[in-house]
């Protein structure tokens, strides 16, 4: 009965992590039609930063909203910079279409050489603010500890701050216009270009706080190659796909979904098969509900 | 006919030729050259198996590399187990890869653009885990792929590293012969057609989902030819031989070639061979510490990557011929 | 104060789509751009709004260029394109639509005001505020686009082809509505259409375009009346 309970907060812990990378890839998705395999690297960037923080300010609180914002910076400049001239000299032949995602994927070769240039490859450390420890119900231990708390917690606030910028302001109606009509909304005077880039700067803020979780919540250790962020890029990337790459509601149940499945795979069967199951999952999503868990459509070619 | 039938002499006389320019070069050059000429083989091999892939079947993976790490380990297997000979582990590669490049290939038939892309990156990201849990495939140490040494008839001089460069030249010649023909035949037009108009073609009577299938199953075979040879230039097979950044590295050097044409394919495996070169020289010349030496080689090969897909997407051979046209 | 086009010229890579056109539309007219399949009328609108590029010539609406802006600038200039076909965004509600006209003011009280200036003129839009934009019937999403290009407090606006498959009867209202926008709100306005008599009943000026150059231009009803212009597009 406790293992049961265990493994539904470790997967519910973990499915918040990575809801906030499908978020970022959501984001990227449905305002420039790319699917940014750099989230991760923006995100492992943006945890550098935050490393930097805490050395200066031995504080964790206090890195966390500055890997957000500097996630955010980093984010724009991208967009800014890269995808703008991608988009300007989008052209013909069998490329065309996958060229921007060939450039993300560039982009993250190119952060990870940047960030072992400035840091390093070897581990640092960055470690959790808060406890990992579990309460204990007796004589068991609970997986529920302050950190796993404060990460659900978080990712709550997080993605109910999203959802309500999305729905009920001005800037989350020029998001969506944006992202499902570009031309009508450029007709209607809304500053798409702009808009886009502040889409990426969401993004890049979620992606800076999973990378500070992500961390928190695994080994404590920072490196250009580490795992953690691995798994986020493909987790992160799973998880929006099983929700559906158009759906910000759909990338949260999607990773709690992916999230809960893992948990169950490593307390009941092993380690050594997470990946594995992860990678069929996604293939059974995508044969049988190509649009992800929630949508209607049956059958979607991008 | 008799044309076709000469033009294809024509271009086997080609190859023979080349192939003797390449033994004579491996009696001139130094060591260190010939062994990356090995490399140079290789990344032929692999490159093509992405430019049949993507710049004919119009499909794109990201995870490469892991095909790669399928071939080697098939080779390896086939060779330590059953004690065969060489040609044969290469065979087994093939075949190996060839067998989960179908399978993967059913499935990428229904997906497009970043759910495939996506899919084969998850793959490439997680295969070293997959490889590392299982015992037979000797876990993170891997296991020794040793191709045994240059037959005594070659002569006493004749080096190791000669022998893997006359390997895998000559794999990688019958390889490109192979598949230029492949490409030129009927399977070449199908391909072409289901990239560039599957509504079309599915029109014309193509079966668009078996030809990408097939484009799949050839491709994941000529990648794990590449594995193998992979394999027997670094003598072993593991996880940490297949890492993500090969399927980087191939994405870039089939993106620098030319993804929609076989032509450029040296360009591209040759710079790969080059970059770790040249960042090797730059490190040296201008003095550089630890951090710069280990980032500068991905540094290169992903900002290259980025240049390349901005401003030349189809390749420096496909913007020469257009560029001519006009 | 008038929409001035000169000397425009428009190329589609190796074709020329409009070829050398000039006419002018004074403030306040209803004009009726009219001419067969591929004539380029709505190349015409689209180079107008930014979304095409110009080969050369000029474009005016009260002294402000309209070539080479940007098309999120034009409602900037009072000046607001319904393009053809998909012109609301049909994911988003009712409402949502015709805020997102309004959008670049960010001054909530005059949204306020224009929404319900919008509403009394298409009353069966309140009807549906709530629901999303794809339910809505093909005259009704007219209704919409047009709606919200009013969200922007257009002085000039350029319409392409609003009745495109609606039915008869509804292509009567929406011709209607689009009457009543310049007598009594004094809008001027380009409209293009295949729905030559329709169109050139409404108008006060028309335009014929063929293959990229204007063939007649005139007043409306002298078009009207005109035989070549009646057999080669009025049918009769």
């Amino acid at each position: 009965m406790i293992q049961l309970l265990n493994t539904l907060l470790i997967g519910i812990t973990a499915g918040s992590i990575y809801s906030l990378m499908a978020i970022a890839m959501v984001l990227v998705w449905r305002s420039t039609r790319v699917v940014n395999f750099a989230q991760a690297g923006m995100a492992l960037l943006s945890t550098y930063f935050g490393y930097e923080v805490i050395q200066l300010t031995h504080s964790y609180w206090i890195a966390l909203p500055v890997a957000m914002l500097a996630g955010a910076v980093v984010a724009s400049a991208i967009e800014l910079i890269i995808m703008r001239l991608l988009l300007k000299h989008s052209s013909q032949g069998a490329i065309a279409s996958i060229a921007p995602i060939i450039a993300t994927l560039g982009l993250l070769g190119l952060i990870k050489s940047v960030i072992g240039y400035f840091w390093g490859n070897q581990d640092l450390s960055l470690e959790s603010p808060l406890s990992n420890v579990g309460f204990t119900l007796g004589s068991d231990t609970l997986a529920i500890s302050p950190l796993k708390l404060f990460i659900i917690i978080a990712v709550a606030f997080l993605v109910l701050t999203l959802s309500f910028i999305f729905q009920k302001t001005n800037l989350g109606l020029a998001l969506r216009a944006s992202a499902y009509s570009p031309e009508i909304s450029r007709l209607a005077g809304i500053k798409v270009d702009l808009v886009r880039t502040i889409g990426w700067a969401l993004a890049g803020a979620a992606g800076g706080a999973a990378g500070m979780l992500q961390t928190a919540n695994g080994t404590g250790t920072l490196s250009p190659d580490s795992l953690e962020f691995s798994l986020l890029l493909a987790f992160g990337f799973i998880a929006a796909v099983i929700g559906g790459l158009d759906s910000l509601v759909g990338a949260v149940i999607g990773a709690l979904v992916l999230g809960l499945v893992l948990a169950f795979v490593l307390t009941y069967i092993g380690g050594s098969l997470v990946f594995i199951t992860a990678f069929v999952l996604l293939l059974v999503i995508l044969l049988i509900r190509p649009g992800g868990i929630i949508s209607q459509k049956a059958g979607r070619r991008a | 006919m008799h044309k076709l039938k000469s033009n294809n002499i024509s271009r086997l006389i080609g190859f023979v030729v080349f192939g003797i320019f390449l033994l004579y070069l491996s009696n001139t050059i130094d060591e260190l050259r010939v062994y990356q000429g090995a490399t140079v083989a290789m990344y032929v091999v692999a490159i093509s198996s992405i430019i049949l892939l993507t710049g004919y079947s119009g499909q794109v993976s990201l995870g490469h590399g892991a095909l790669l790490a399928v071939g080697g380990y098939g080779a390896a297997l086939v060779r330590n187990n059953l004690h065969a000979p060489v040609w044969l582990s290469f065979a087994a590669a093939v075949l190996i890869a060839a067998l989960c490049g179908a399978l993967l290939g059913v499935t990428a038939a229904r997906l497009s653009g970043p759910y495939l892309a996506g899919t084969t990156l998850a793959l490439a990201v997680g295969l070293p885990s997959i490889a590392n849990q299982f015992k037979f495939l000797g876990g993170e140490q891997g296991l020794i792929f040793d191709i045994g040494l240059p037959p005594a008839s070659l002569g006493e001089t004749f080096s190791q590293y000669k022998w893997f460069f006359w390997i895998a030249a000559l794999t990688a010649l019958i390889a490109m012969w192979w598949l230029q023909n492949l490409l030129r035949s009927r399977y070449g037009r199908i391909w072409r057609a289901v990239r560039t108009q599957s509504v079309a073609a599915e029109l014309a009577g193509i079966n668009v989902a078996r030809a990408k299938i097939l484009a799949f199953t050839v491709s994941a075979g000529l990648a794990g030819l590449a594995g193998a040879l992979l394999s027997m230039t670094i003598s072993t097979v593991s996880p940490g031989a297949f890492p993500l950044s090969l399927s980087f590295a191939l994405a870039t050097g089939a993106v620098l070639s030319g993804v929609t044409t076989l032509g450029g394919v040296m360009i591209g495996a040759v710079t790969l061979v080059a970059i770790p070169e040249i960042a090797d020289a730059l490190t040296q010349r201008f003095g550089a510490s630890e951090n710069v030496i280990n980032s500068l080689p991905g540094l290169m090969v992903s900002g290259l990557l980025i240049v390349v897909v901005l401003f030349v997407p189809n390749g420096p051979v496909e913007q020469i011929r257009h560029r001519r046209k006009k | 104060m008038s929409l001035i086009i000169e000397n425009l010229t428009v190329d589609h890579g190796a074709i020329r789509a409009i070829n050398d056109v000039s006419f002018t539309v004074k403030k306040g007219e209803l004009a009726a751009l009219i001419g067969a399949n591929g004539a380029g009328k709505t190349t015409l609108l689209r180079t107008l709004s930014g979304l095409n590029k110009p080969t050369h010539g000029k474009a005016t609406w009260s002294a402000t260029n309209l070539l080479h802006s940007k098309p999120e600038m034009l409602v900037r200039h009072g000046v607001s394109h319904v393009s053809e076909g998909k012109s609301v965004i049909p994911e988003l509600t009712v409402e949502e639509n015709l805020e997102i006209g309004a959008l670049w003011r960010s001054n909530k009280k005059e949204m306020q005001q224009s929404k319900k200036t919008i509403l009394d003129l298409f009353p069966r839009l309140g009807e549906r505020l709530e629901q999303r934009a794809d339910t809505l019937s093909g005259g009704e999403r007219q209704m919409l686009a047009l709606g919200r290009s009013l969200m922007s407090k257009p002085e000039l606006l350029l319409l392409d082809e609003p009745s495109l498959g609606l039915a008869p009867l509804v292509v009567e209202q929406i011709f209607q509505s689009i009457r009543e926008l310049t007598k009594s709100m004094g809008i001027t306005i380009l409209l293009v259409e295949q729905n030559a008599m329709g169109a050139l009943k409404i108008a006060d000026v028309g335009i014929v375009l063929n293959l990229g150059t204007i063939a007649v231009t005139g007043a409306a009803e002298s078009l009207i009346a005109d035989p070549a212009v009646r057999a080669a597009y009025l049918g009769y």
